[in-house]
């Protein structure tokens, strides 16, 4: 094939990877320490995703990289290309035939199976940083449950805007334990992350790995009179008219014209292909 | 009546130098006491050993709690020292900055002691910030500024509505008024006497100014090189020394 | 209620020589209930200090202070503290308040001390204030910028304002016109008449005699001038 050891990483910085993913699947939520290593990519381009999966990779698996959804945007395609160079595996767009998908800012429309293993790349585990920046005392605050920082950032956004307007990497706590970032994924995405398949999360500059097992629970922190509400766009896709999916607000052109259509591109495409049609769809049928 | 607060024996050295030594004293409910002693003396250091932040090398802080009576400070758990200082417990720094999350509105500051014990509701965290701005006078409509937009009285004032909104029962204060203006002085002294006494609060105030200590404390204790060289009624003391030490640090202040 | 047993005072300026200074030997006196006992002597004989070791300010170097059962020479911080809250009062000639306090209240806080119903207090207060014809329009001022006679008026209200059963009075008519020293003096008899045991300094002879029924000469106790 050639001259990489599969999937680019060797053997024995692998198995520390995946004893760091033992780790954290036994402690849900807990960011377990991991020495990282140099990738070829830059970091903030998924270096600790790209490390989770190569750890997590095997010659049989299939192989889905999206970015914001997407499997086309430089940053999945570069991914995508480096393991089908590095590991030779089998790589496909569909979400359904894929049993590893590394995901930057998304989670998939379609639900996960317990077969699949879902690798978020993550800039920054901490949720607590913004407010506590000191590592030590963030680290203190997770081993004795000290989360009353996290409802201080909660209450800013409501007494600044009204309505919790954190709406991407909103924080949640893992199995009634730890108070985790989910990566900067839509908070329209956090009722998914209780689902069957396995989701492991990477963080390459900062070293760290944590995961949450299939059926774990995991819950939006909220106030009483302001409870967690999953938002997106209220529109229906403009490509392939789904209700309910996320989408991306993409304007036209100077005039201020603008079309939503779905950011997971293999959903919307899947939803086309089965006859679905959208408003712009229909407009350029007619 | 039972002490709330004993200490026993405290020692904290750095090396072969006495941070403090063989500080012993009862406080009792509702009790102020003071601590002076010029920089240096080992008040600050004794303080700190107090409130949890500096382990002693001997010797032992015990504190009432509310649960399970008269606990030692020092040998109790960390998740548990924690929480007394979040609940029972009141630090107030002198400089408010390192009291104060100096990025978080002043609601938010005041509502974090209550978010920390699990205060879930938003309208009635900020019902009682909005009520804590009141009794340290603070204007209803800065609720949402941040303190870098706060003058220095008002930033300290802040910081003691949110050491005192869990009502705690015993305030640690280091030099609550050192670098405020005279008058703002004034001030934070009247309203933390008002607080002192309504919320029956018990404290234990180091500082250099032996003006402060005669409005605010009921004891006092005078430091020299790590010891207490003379102890008792805080007018007594000021008005009646004993020791060199004192009869010094009194005569050296400047009369108006 | 105010019993002294052979107390004396010394003063030792370590920071001078080490020099000690003995101002007071032998001091015994008495003053029941209802009582007001007049210290006189001559300026520097020891009339305040005394009063000052009663009150626990000063540091007896021995004897004992009994003001109703407790030894103020012997007593914590604590039990002094609550003897003054609830059983000694002191009129000073100064007035020492925390800045910015309303008159009013300065004047109500030591019935707030005593956990009275705050309505009451400064009902008491007002009261007081009126009879020391300080203009109402000053109460809700602090008494820190006052006059020198507008100061000692709040000070002579703020003393009377709770009901001690003991007290301490140090000139308390000195500067005052003739109708302020009058209601100065019915205030002492008023408080005799409910059984307060009164020590006190009048240099006025005439109100000594008004109020008094002993006079004790503190010369007696001070020491030769052998150091």
């Amino acid at each position: 094939m050639n001259e990489y050891n599969f999937a680019y990483l060797d053997e024995q910085t692998k198995r520390m990877i995946r004893r760091a993913i033992l780790k954290a699947l036994a402690v849900p939520g807990y960011q377990v320490p991991f020495a990282s290593r140099e990738m070829p990519m830059p970091y903030g381009w998924g270096t600790g995703g790209v490390q989770v999966s190569a750890a997590t990779l095997t010659p049989e698996d299939t192989f889905k990289v999206i970015d914001q959804g997407a499997d086309d945007t430089t940053n999945a395609v570069s991914i995508r290309k480096f393991f089908e160079n590095t590991a030779g595996v089998k790589t496909t767009e569909e979400t359904e035939k894929a049993t590893v998908i590394q995901t930057r800012h998304r989670t998939p429309e379609a639900k996960l199976r317990k077969d699949q293993i879902i690798v978020y790349q993550v800039p920054i585990p901490e949720p607590l940083r913004f407010l506590e920046p000191r590592e030590t005392e963030t680290r203190k605050m997770h081993s004795l449950e000290e989360y009353g920082l996290m409802h201080v950032k909660l209450y800013e956004d409501i007494s600044q805007h009204g309505a919790i307007s954190t709406a991407y990497a909103y924080p949640v706590k893992v199995s009634d334990r730890y108070v985790m970032d989910p990566s900067p994924i839509p908070k329209f995405d956090n009722p998914k992350l209780e689902m069957d398949a396995i989701q492991l999360f990477g963080a390459g500059r900062e070293q760290r790995i944590y995961a949450v097992p299939p059926h774990t629970k995991v819950v939006s922190l909220d106030f009483e009179d302001y409870p967690f509400e999953a938002t997106k766009a209220d529109h229906p896709c403009d490509l392939c008219g789904a209700e309910d999916s996320y989408l991306d607000e993409v304007i036209m052109d100077d005039a201020g014209n603008r079309m939503f259509v779905c950011s997971d591109t293999d959903y919307c495409r899947s939803r086309r292909e089965a006859g679905h049609v959208g408003r712009l769809a229909e407009e350029n049928a007619a | 009546m039972t002490p709330l607060l004993q200490v026993k024996g405290i020692e904290k050295r750095y090396g072969a130098r006495i941070g403090c030594s063989d500080v012993s004293f009862d406080l009792f409910p509702g009790e102020v006491m003071g601590i002076v002693g010029e920089s240096g003396s080992g008040k600050s250091t004794l303080l700190n050993c107090m409130a949890g932040h500096l382990e002693p090398d001997a010797g032992q802080v015990i504190f009432g709690t509310r649960a399970d009576g008269p606990v030692d400070t020092v040998t109790m758990s960390e998740p548990e020292r924690r929480m007394l200082s979040r609940t029972d417990w009141a630090f107030v720094h002198q400089h408010a900055r390192d009291g104060l999350r100096m990025s978080v509105s002043a609601g938010g500051n005041i509502g974090e002691r209550l978010m920390a014990v699990g205060d879930r509701h938003y309208g009635a965290i900020r019902d009682r910030a909005i009520d804590w701005l009141g009794r340290v006078e603070i204007e209803e409509s800065r609720v949402d500024d941040r303190p870098s937009a706060f003058s220095g009285g008002m930033q300290q004032r802040l910081q003691i509505a949110r050491n005192l909104v869990t009502g705690p029962r015993l305030v640690f204060m280091d030099e609550p008024t050192g670098g405020l203006d005279v008058s703002v002085q004034a001030r934070l002294l009247d309203l933390l006497r008002g607080l002192v006494r309504e919320m029956g609060l018990s404290a234990i105030i180091v500082t250099h100014d032996l003006a402060v200590v005669r409005l605010l404390a009921d004891r006092l204790m005078v430091m020299k090189s790590g010891h207490v060289v003379e102890a008792g009624l805080t007018d007594q003391v000021l008005d009646d020394p004993q020791h060199a030490y004192t009869q010094l640090l009194v005569s050296s202040v400047l009369q108006v | 209620m105010i019993e002294l047993i052979n107390v004396s005072k010394s003063f030792t300026l370590h920071n001078q020589g080490s020099a000690v200074i003995p101002v007071m030997q032998g001091a015994s006196l008495k003053a029941a209930a209802g009582e007001c006992v007049a210290l006189t002597g001559a300026s520097g004989a020891g009339k305040s200090t005394l009063m000052r070791v009663i009150y626990g300010n000063y540091l007896a170097a021995s004897g004992q202070v009994f003001v109703g059962d407790l030894d103020v020479a012997k007593a914590e911080p604590r039990e002094i503290l609550a003897l003054r809250r609830e059983t000694l009062g002191y009129v000073s000639q100064f007035l020492r308040v925390v800045p910015r306090v309303p008159t009013l209240e300065v004047v109500a806080e030591p019935l707030l001390a005593v956990g009275c119903d705050k309505q009451a207090a400064l009902d008491k207060a007002t009261g007081l204030l009126g009879r020391l014809n300080i203009p109402e329009r000053l109460w809700s001022l602090s008494p820190t910028t006052f006059s020198g006679g507008e100061q000692q008026r709040v000070n002579i209200a703020r003393g009377f304002a709770h009901d001690y059963p003991a007290m301490l009075l140090d000139e308390p008519t000195a500067s005052l016109d003739a109708q302020n020293r009058e209601t100065v003096l019915s205030l002492i008899e008023e408080a005799k008449a409910r059984g307060a045991a009164i020590v006190g300094i009048f240099h006025d002879i005439e109100a000594r005699s008004r109020v008094c029924d002993r006079e004790i000469n503190v010369s007696e106790f001070t020491p030769g001038m052998a150091a």
